[in-house]
């Protein structure tokens, strides 16, 4: 069965928070989930359907239905990284197709900031039950250098150059400047990112995204119940979700699973690359970016480095307005995990409610991408797209 | 150290011990050699090692001695850490691609395509591991 046009993003909430010492992990979840629900104009006495990854307490969707007392038909606790929250939106859309729940509430939620965790520049440290664990482990890998070997091999293949590449942060710093809860709202020039120290060659400083304590959070429904509430109708008309595997060990560093979920959710939505208005694309690492915008199709293979250096990804002057929020590089990249965040960003711009500075004008078609876990490694990976009806 | 204590192996480490039928990789690492996962229905080496073929399905897997003898792939050098540490992908000479580290070498140099053979480290958690040195 296909998700086209069978159910409605009616409620969308990013946590203000970047910073809650204060805070437990699951009032986090609660707060986002009350957010969501508000928005929609529903309460949690309507959520039938309840999706979390493994960032929920216990990384089972029981402790937060039992927190906040909810009563299931359907629920799905799928974790798959930062994307899990997107493809929870495919599963629910499924779901509510097929009449297994009415409202799907999503949460995710987390605290790494205060918690003082060096995400993406400590080795790993993982136990031995993952199979790959004891082969990768030793090499003291961090997340940056995984990405920065990912940057190396499309420089070398495609020229890419550290200024393009630093074109990405540039336009989501414009961006950023106009959000008032964005953690770092300075907007940065090309030379702010290659003159920013090298954290994993040849990513520096800032080609790497925020670390931030919050949450965010969904609300998934059918047409006859999105229908009945008093928000603009974003409807989700194609969906995609895959896991990249390093193949045996026989992978290519300079594509992602965007390669897969791109083409399956624009199939589904009936449209092509020309229709997409706005864009969200995860953007953990600069170079995560221009391999998506690659895979998505919105570039040839080797060519998104002169799009983003061109300008093209900035709100009001770019061909293709992305992350308005600032993304994960300048505004928020809640619990290392920036799905949810995408999702929230396109349903603003769909509903028209994003920052006037960076609103796109007749934003009817969005789509909302990004990987899950950390690329080369095998990754997995979704595409959601949307429309105002 | 005031304790005498008896060096470890790769029978000490959890990390090798959880996983049974990789024993022989490590054994065989301990001695120097290098082994890589070969099938026998398609022929092709991959990494890392396992019990069903990911190329083909197939369960004919067998254990061969691998060359040693690699290019990288792609690199990156942690310059924040003391001292700089530089991790790879070195595809090994039989075709698939492994993650490693490059040692005694002059980071500032590497490039990819770069000729490497490997050398041998042991873990603090007792078990040794191929690492990659420029040749």
């Amino acid at each position: 069965m296909s998700t086209q046009g069978k159910a409605y993003i009616v409620g969308a909430y990013e946590h203000p928070t970047r910073f809650a010492p204060d805070k437990s992990v699951t009032q986090l979840h609660a707060e986002s989930a009350l957010g969501a629900l508000r928005d929609a104009g529903l309460t949690l006495a309507d959520v039938d359907g309840y999706f979390c990854a493994g960032d929920v307490p216990g990384a089972t969707p029981l402790s937060m239905a039992e927190y906040l007392n909810l009563n299931l038909r359907w629920m799905d606790g799928t974790e798959l990284g930062g994307c899990s929250y997107m493809v929870h939106v495919r599963h629910a859309a499924l779901a509510i197709a097929e009449g297994k729940c009415s409202v799907a509430l999503i949460t995710l939620a987390g605290k790494p900031k205060s918690t003082g965790m060096a995400t993406g520049t400590k080795p790993r440290s993982l136990g031995p039950e993952r199979p790959e664990t004891p082969f990768d482990l030793p090499y003291q890998t961090t997340i940056t250098s995984v990405y920065g070997m990912l940057a190396q091999r499309h420089m070398y293949e495609y020229g890419t150059t550290a200024e393009q590449m630093a074109a990405v942060k540039v336009a989501a710093s414009t961006h950023a400047q106009y959000n008032e809860n964005a953690l770092l709202k300075k907007v940065v020039s090309v030379e702010d990112v290659v003159n920013s120290p090298i954290i994993a060659s040849p990513l520096r400083r800032l080609d790497c995204c925020v670390i931030t304590d919050g949450g965010g959070a969904l609300v998934v429904t059918s047409a006859e119940i999105a229908k009945k509430l008093k928000r603009p109708l974003v409807k989700i008309i194609g969906t995609g979700e895959t896991i990249n595997t390093s193949n045996g060990g026989y992978l290519d560093a300079t594509s992602s699973g965007a390669a897969v979920t791109g083409q399956m959710a624009f199939k589904e939505a009936g449209l092509t690359v020309n229709d997409i208005k706005y864009a969200s694309i995860y953007d953990n690492f600069t170079i995560m970016v221009l391999i998506q915008l690659e895979d998505l199709g919105f570039c040839k293979k080797g060519q998104s480095g002169a799009f983003v250096g061109e300008g093209n990804l900035i709100s009001g002057k770019g061909k293709l307005p992305w992350n308005t929020d600032g993304g994960g590089l300048c505004n928020n990249h809640p619990n290392n995990r920036g799905g949810i965040t995408k999702v929230i960003e396109a349903v603003r711009q769909l509903r028209g409610e994003a920052h006037p500075s960076v609103q796109v004008k007749n934003c009817d078609i969005a789509l909302a991408s990004g990987p899950g876990l950390v690329l080369g490694v095998g990754h997995a990976h979704s595409t959601i797209i949307m429309e105002r009806e | 150290m005031t304790t005498q204590t008896m060096p470890k192996t790769y029978l000490d480490d959890i990390f090798a011990t959880t996983y049974p039928e990789t024993l022989p990789f490590w054994a065989a690492a301990e001695q120097k050699r290098l082994l890589i996962k070969s099938c026998e229905a398609c022929m092709r080496a991959h990494w890392y090692p396992r019990v069903v073929c990911p190329l083909c399905g197939s369960d004919k897997t067998i254990w061969k001695d691998a060359s040693g003898r690699g290019t990288i792939y792609s690199f990156s050098v942690i310059e924040r850490a003391d001292p700089p540490y530089v991790i790879a992908w070195v595809q090994m000479e039989e075709g698939p691609i492994a993650i490693t580290n490059i040692v005694d070498c002059d980071y500032k140099t590497l490039k990819i395509g770069d000729q490497v053979s490997v050398r041998f480290q042991q873990t603090p958690e007792g078990r040794t591991v191929p690492v990659y040195t420029p040749v």
